[in-house]
């Protein structure tokens, strides 16, 4: 019945590559993430603050980028903007898909926050003299981005399960590598076991260090 | 209305009729695999909740790799693993086992914390009440940590249903994969791309609107 030979050794031999591919997965989701924060912080604050088409902006960013499929999007800026000559490499495509994708679920985390800080503090900050820049960098967002750190984290690991959907839009990241190898070898299911192996490593480094950094932030 | 504008060419409305039910496919592939999984969700999470050292000990990390491994690379995985034990399955199968159990995995951290978020004392009353185990399980935890964890377990389900976009990757023609091949056919990326988006939009949108009015009324 079972009588499939595995063959590990074209996996072992592409190992410094697919290790390789990891670091560029690491390193798409972290910026993407940091792209992501930044964006989604703008959005949440323009969610909470504005009025009229800017607070539409970002109602209909965060509603688009949290009911649509992050595949879908990944497409519409590889395929969906070639229609208006606007042609991005795959490092582009992934990384504007995957921020925009954060920005968004990041943006709803960011309101929660938000809304967590009593408006006191803000009326406050202004007494003491401060600006709004002042009220909200100093005051507010230190505080916000304590509450919203455990979602930053999922988050993060988020980013670095989907930056595996890179193989689809022709970006070599861990899984794009390891299909290239794996179409050249046919070893299949050997490269992705691998691959699942490394994603799993990542990721639990990703959740350690996260643990790590707040054992140091949080101290008190 | 009569003449036809440049734009559309190639694109007419059985094409529309394609992507509704393609629409029906993802609905269905979704509702398959959240409803079998929701289950199996409550049952593991149950098992964790009671039984902490031996289940724990298997079933948690087993649970974990669903939660880690990027959802793409386990449906490449078992779509090459299954034909090895003798096991023919077409995409749509194995894209319901899979995300059968990813749904799972989310499911059982859900459903553990509703488990929890019954206070202790009041299982005790209603089992000094004359309640069995189980009646006290599925007449007062049910109920009670049931509406605690709603919202979280529509987040699972919303998350499943747009990442069941990926069983395309296996072949099966669900929303995102027929509007890749109407794109190939017509050339009309933009065209395509927002209808699919609006199909899923359509899908989505309405749920996550009802869990944040549900959430609301509790929040009271």
């Amino acid at each position: 019945m079972f009588d499939y030979n595995f063959h590990w050794r074209p996996v072992l031999k592409s190992f410094p590559d697919l290790i390789q591919a990891g670091f560029v997965t690491l390193e798409i989701a972290s910026l993407a993430m940091l792209l992501g924060i930044v964006i989604g912080l703008c959005l949440a604050l323009m969610r909470i603050n504005m009025k009229g088409p800017l607070k539409w902006f970002a109602v209909t960013w965060i509603e688009i980028a949290r009911n649509t499929p992050a595949l879908f999007q990944l497409f519409f800026f590889g395929f969906g903007l070639g229609a208006f000559g606007i042609n991005l490499s795959p490092f582009t495509i992934i990384l504007t898909g995957l921020s925009f994708n954060c920005a968004g679920y990041l943006a709803e985390n960011f309101r929660g926050g938000f809304q967590a800080i009593p408006v006191m503090q803000i009326n406050s900050a202004r007494c003491l003299g401060m600006n709004s820049w002042q009220a909200y960098t100093r005051i507010v967002i230190p505080q916000v981005l304590r509450i919203v750190y455990y979602p930053i984290t999922n988050q993060m690991v988020w980013a670095v399960l989907m930056s595996s959907l890179g193989m689809l839009v022709g970006f070599k990241e861990l899984s794009g590598e390891t299909q290239f190898f794996a179409s050249k070898t046919f070893r299949v299911f050997e490269y992705f076991a691998v691959a699942a192996v490394i994603y799993y490593v990542i990721v639990k480094i990703v959740l350690g260090a996260s643990r790590l950094l707040a054992m140091r932030l949080f101290r008190y | 209305m009569q003449e036809p504008v440049s734009f559309f060419t190639g694109f007419n409305p059985n094409d529309l009729w394609f992507l509704g039910e393609a629409a029906l496919k993802t609905l269905w592939i979704s509702i398959l695999s959240i409803t079998i999984g929701s289950v199996m969700g409550c049952v593991f999470g149950w098992v964790l909740h009671e039984s902490k050292s031996v289940a724990g000990i298997i079933l948690a990390p087993i649970l974990d790799v669903f939660r880690s491994v990027p959802l793409l690379i386990q449906l490449v995985l078992f779509y090459n693993f299954a034909p090895m034990v003798g096991l023919d399955l077409n995409p749509f199968l194995s894209g319901v086992v899979i995300l059968t159990f990813y749904t799972a995995s989310l499911v059982t951290n859900v459903a553990r914390g509703g488990i929890e978020s019954v206070e202790t004392s009041m299982r005790r009353a209603s089992r000094s009440l004359g309640l069995t185990y189980w009646q006290d399980l599925f007449h007062v935890v049910l109920p009670i940590g049931g509406r605690t964890v709603f919202p979280a377990w529509i987040g699972v389900v919303l998350g499943v249903m747009k990442d069941s976009a990926l069983v395309s990757v296996l072949g099966y023609v669900e929303l995102l994969k027929a509007s890749q091949i109407l794109i190939t056919r017509t050339q009309e990326p933009l065209l395509i791309l927002s209808i699919a988006g609006a199909f899923y939009f359509a899908l989505s949108y309405p749920i996550s609107l009802y869990a944040s009015k549900f959430e609301k009324r509790w929040a009271k």
